[in-house]
């Protein structure tokens, strides 16, 4: 069984300076839960395209409810890989990132395509898919569920850290309310996905017996 | 909780960079790193086709890091380019 997502982002800055701020998007206040950054993989292929692989280290962040569920030994941190193909000549960028740890608790791969918007050229649009899945026996539903709204919570917070990073970058200040207002938002998604999520697990783990 | 771990990184805020994997990689990342990102606004975004400044540099960041990556066992091989679930993705 898989969530699939979907959505399109608007960054009011050009392609160029939006995959400028791409390759600095790290660290910014909505991305503290990055621990580290590397880039594993680079090469510019015949058709001059830049193809790039990054290596992230997050925390991993199982809520409470749901890490009495889970083995004592699972690692805090998570691993996450992220490819990208930069062409230049057509003005496109294209993403690939999943997770290559606890892929089989849950496993999150995002596609994105960054493109000039048709509306308006100096802005860029950003074609967001996402599939969420889980294969935990008896969890599934309830960690997709938590998968998915952390997945949404968390393209809330990509999109805020590339407006603070292109902000920055153009020379202005950016608005310490806009980090106050992305907090506040974070923390009401939380509270409902942990709500739902956590009545999913009482309801599976009433069912089966498991850990 | 939240409020608090922003105000922690504000203070030093533009002197924050990111670290590597690698303890020991993190100068030799952000040194390649201010290459690549010159490099790339500078040259590749406008068609400049001359070569990569900085393929010195990567070759130094790339020995360090991967040696770090075997070291914590992080999973990485065999895993294709933008190659993952293609059965999924195609829908």
């Amino acid at each position: 069984m898989v969530k699939y997502f979907a959505c399109v982002g608007l960054l009011k800055s050009s392609w160029d300076q939006v995959c400028i701020a791409f390759w600095e998007r790290y660290p910014n206040p909505y991305s503290n839960h990055v621990l580290t950054e590397d880039i594993i993989f680079r090469d510019v292929t015949p058709s001059n395209r830049l193809v790039s692989r990054r290596l992230l280290t997050k925390t991993n962040r199982a809520p409470r409810w749901m890490e009495k569920y889970l083995p004592v030994t699972m690692a805090r941190h998570a691993y996450i890989i992220e490819d990208s193909i930069v062409d230049p000549q057509n003005r496109t960028m294209t993403t690939l990132t999943w997770n290559i740890s606890h892929a089989r608790m849950m496993s999150v791969e995002e596609r994105c395509e960054y493109r000039i918007n048709p509306d308006n050229t100096s802005w860029t649009e950003i074609n967001r898919e996402a599939w969420i899945s889980s294969n935990l026996y008896g969890l599934s539903r309830a960690i997709q569920e938590f998968g998915l709204a952390r997945f949404k919570t968390s393209v809330a917070k990509t999109m805020k850290g590339f407006e603070y990073v292109l902000a920055k970058m153009q020379g202005d200040t950016p608005s310490r309310t806009l980090t106050e207002q992305a907090a506040e938002r974070a923390r009401e998604t939380a509270l409902v996905a942990k709500e739902k999520a956590k009545g999913l697990a009482s309801q599976a783990h009433k069912k089966h017996q498991y850990v | 909780m939240f409020f608090i771990c922003y105000s922690q990184t504000v203070y030093g805020y533009s002197a924050l960079k990111m670290n590597s994997v690698g303890e020991g990689c993190t100068e030799l990342k952000r040194e390649y790193d201010q290459c690549f990102n010159r490099w790339f606004a500078e040259k590749f975004l406008k068609g400049d086709r001359s070569g990569d400044p900085c393929t010195e540099m990567f070759k130094k960041y790339q020995h360090c890091v991967q040696k770090a990556i075997k070291e914590k066992d992080i999973p990485i091989d065999g895993v294709e380019f933008m190659g993952p679930n293609k059965e999924k993705r195609d829908r």
